[in-house]
């Protein structure tokens, strides 16, 4: 398989608090991947699992602490690179009221990216190129000429977020959390347009998640994080079969759009510090199939023949 | 029948002024509604269908300009007996609400005073209603905590110490506290993580089932609507356009709205091709004439463009707001 992006054992730690009483948060340990051109790789997870700083550190927002991070072979990360990393990697912000300044136009955006990145050389040769691009996500140029961003409603504003972050042909798109702001009417023409343009422009799409319904819908890779950890990776069916503790807690968490279906049984929720300071598994302290040596030894990797990864003393 | 709260023809919205006259934002038109002992009522629509300005004119204490109620009346029913809150004095609204109905507004996981303890909240709101000594008040909040299956130590604790999850489930217990016959929760579990919202869903359920008291519960979340309510009511643009039993609502939806938002959930394990719902949501500033939904319906008819249809029976527990339904 060939790798248009490789993450190998990334980890970031955040220290908190003051100088004489610091608490360090491993925010994500070493998590490795990889992403095939032209696929669809879910991150999955609560908050604080920490799939945004994942995403973070892939833009360029965030420095590593440990690790690197592979395009096409080549470390582009680092400085002096920036720009030709963005030109590849493109992002596509949660909220999309947040996304755009409300006092500025929406096609100002545009413009600015496409001179930010020497696209085009006249206004006409720009506007033509913002046309092309808008029209893949299904609005025209018309129809956000001279709006400000309150005008628009969420889809076409998240619509036109993804249109801006295509101009300059990115081989990524990093996408936060991209349809949990977005109305529910429209959230299933928003997910059906990130796989529209990967089958037509071939563009691999890392889609951060919650909602492990619309992940399932998408994806053809899915990575379940927990407490900067990675603990189940594979294809959409680990949801159907999961195999570690976790998942099938995340799933039976699930709402289903079933009213026949009503099922009762209990969740149970540590307070975040606790399971960050754990020593071994950080799910162990709520897994209702925990063994003595999950508490104190973190668990290996375990590798499938379905090419499915589980983290799990009950599996190693 | 064992009616708690009654909406009839309620009109609320928003009134804003500006150097270029006044403008009215109709949030909810027309609403009628019957809320009964014993259930738990959903709300469900879109962001800006009005849910939660008709949850805060339910809540009459919350309404507070820019909003205002431009007609109708509710009825509350303590002591089965009808009293219509508008025509009621000042101190005696004051005293139904929190004791009768209470409220648990949106992003209410932030009620809490951030630089005091939990308990002072509760203290604070205990205190304003009854009077009793402290020592009692925290005894009656320790069981009360301990009643839902938290643990009374996190009273101890400062807001910034304590989950999302569990701030919420704190919320939910500060505003059952006086044991209110009806709870009006708008959007509880947004913002919460998968198992925490499972957790504050098993929460609110658990309520209702020990006290036989009523939820009304609004969220946009199809899936939530399903796990939890007995009823439920479908809001687009300021109106309920489809009302009746959960369970015949997501087995036969009669407004093509409905069907769209059913049809549209995504489902573990099927990876069928969903449609989203066609066109945008409408501005209230700029409603399409008729049905409001028309512009993004595939069966409008010449109708729907004319004339609004209102809410009307089609079975004895089944109201659908469609020309395509009642017809003329």
């Amino acid at each position: 398989m060939q790798k248009l992006l490789e993450v190998r054992n990334l980890t970031k730690i955040f220290t908190l608090g003051s100088f004489a009483a610091r608490t360090k948060i491993v925010a994500v340990e070493k998590v490795s991947f990889s992403i095939a051109p032209g696929e669809i790789f879910t991150i999955a997870g609560e908050s604080g699992c920490g799939k945004t700083t994942t995403a973070r550190i892939i833009l360029g927002f965030e420095h590593p602490t440990k690790g690197e991070i592979l395009y096409k072979g080549q470390n582009l990360q680092y400085p002096g690179n920036r720009k030709a990393w963005f030109k590849e990697v493109q992002a596509v912000f949660q909220n999309p009221f947040e996304t755009f300044n409300p006092l500025k136009k929406i096609e100002n955006y545009f413009f600015a990216t496409v001179y930010n990145y020497g696209l085009a050389k006249t206004r006409a040769q720009a506007q033509e190129l913002i046309e092309d691009k808008l029209k893949a996500v299904g609005l025209a140029f018309a129809e956000i000429e001279g709006k400000y961003p309150g005008e628009l409603s969420g889809g076409q504003l998240q619509r036109a977020s993804i249109a801006r972050s295509l101009l300059t042909n990115p081989s990524l798109l990093v996408a936060d959390e991209p349809v949990s702001m977005v109305d529910a009417s429209l959230r299933m023409s928003i997910v059906n347009l990130f796989r529209k343009l990967r089958d037509t422009l071939g563009v691999s799409i890392i889609y951060i998640t919650h909602d492990l319904a619309t992940a399932y819908y998408i994806s053809d890779r899915i990575a379940i994080m927990l407490r900067g950890n990675i603990v189940e990776m594979g294809t959409p069916e680990i949801l159907v079969q999961p195999r570690h503790p976790y998942t099938r807690i995340l799933l039976h968490s699930v709402p289903k759009p079933d009213p026949g279906v009503k099922d009762d049984a209990p969740v149970r929720i540590l307070e975040e510090q606790e399971e960050y300071l754990l020593e071994g598994c950080k799910f162990a302290g709520r897994c209702p199939e925990a063994l003595a040596i999950c508490k104190h030894r973190p668990p290996q990797e375990k590798i499938y023949s379905d090419g499915t990864m589980v983290r799990c003393h009950k599996y190693s | 029948m064992n009616l708690l709260l009654r909406l009839e023809n309620l009109k609320a919205g928003y009134l804003l002024r500006s150097p270029n006259g006044c403008k009215i934002i109709p949030a909810v038109d027309e609403v009628n509604l019957d809320v009964l002992n014993n259930e738990i009522y959903g709300v469900a629509g879109e962001s800006g269908s009005g849910k939660s300005t008709l949850l805060k004119a339910m809540f009459v204490t919350a309404v507070e300009p820019p909003l205002r109620i431009f007609g109708g009346k509710v009825y509350y029913y303590p002591q089965g007996q009808e009293v219509n809150i508008f025509a009621l004095p000042e101190p005696e609204k004051k005293k139904l609400s929190w004791q009768y109905i209470s409220y648990i507004p949106q992003g209410s996981m932030s009620v809490f005073n951030p630089t005091r303890r939990i308990k002072t909240t509760f203290l604070d709101f205990f205190r304003s209603h009854t009077e009793r000594g402290e020592k009692e008040l925290l005894e009656t909040t320790r069981e009360h905590i301990r009643a839902l299956g938290l643990n009374p130590g996190v009273l101890d604790a400062y807001p910034h110490q304590l989950s999302g999850g569990m701030r919420q489930r704190l919320a939910i217990a500060l505003a059952t506290l006086l044991k209110p016959k009806v709870i009006l929760a708008d959007e509880p579990t947004t913002a919460l993580d998968v198992v925490a919202q499972k957790a504050v869903i098993q929460l609110l359920k658990e309520i209702q089932k020990e006290s036989h008291n009523t939820v009304v519960l609004v969220t946009h979340d199809m899936g939530v609507h399903a796990n939890i309510t007995t009823r439920m009511a479908i809001m687009y643009a300021g109106r309920i356009v489809e009302e009746g039993p959960t369970q015949d609502i997501f087995k036969e939806p009669l407004h093509p709205y409905t069907k769209y938002l059913i049809d549209s959930l995504p489902r573990i394990g099927d990876k069928q091709v969903r449609e989203g719902v066609p066109g945008n949501p409408p501005s209230f500033l700029n409603l399409p004439a008729g049905c409001a939904f028309h512009p993004r319906c595939p069966y409008a008819l010449e109708l729907c463009k004319k004339e609004t249809p209102s809410l009307v029976s089609v079975s004895a527990e089944r109201k659908v707001a469609c020309w395509l339904r009642s017809g003329r």
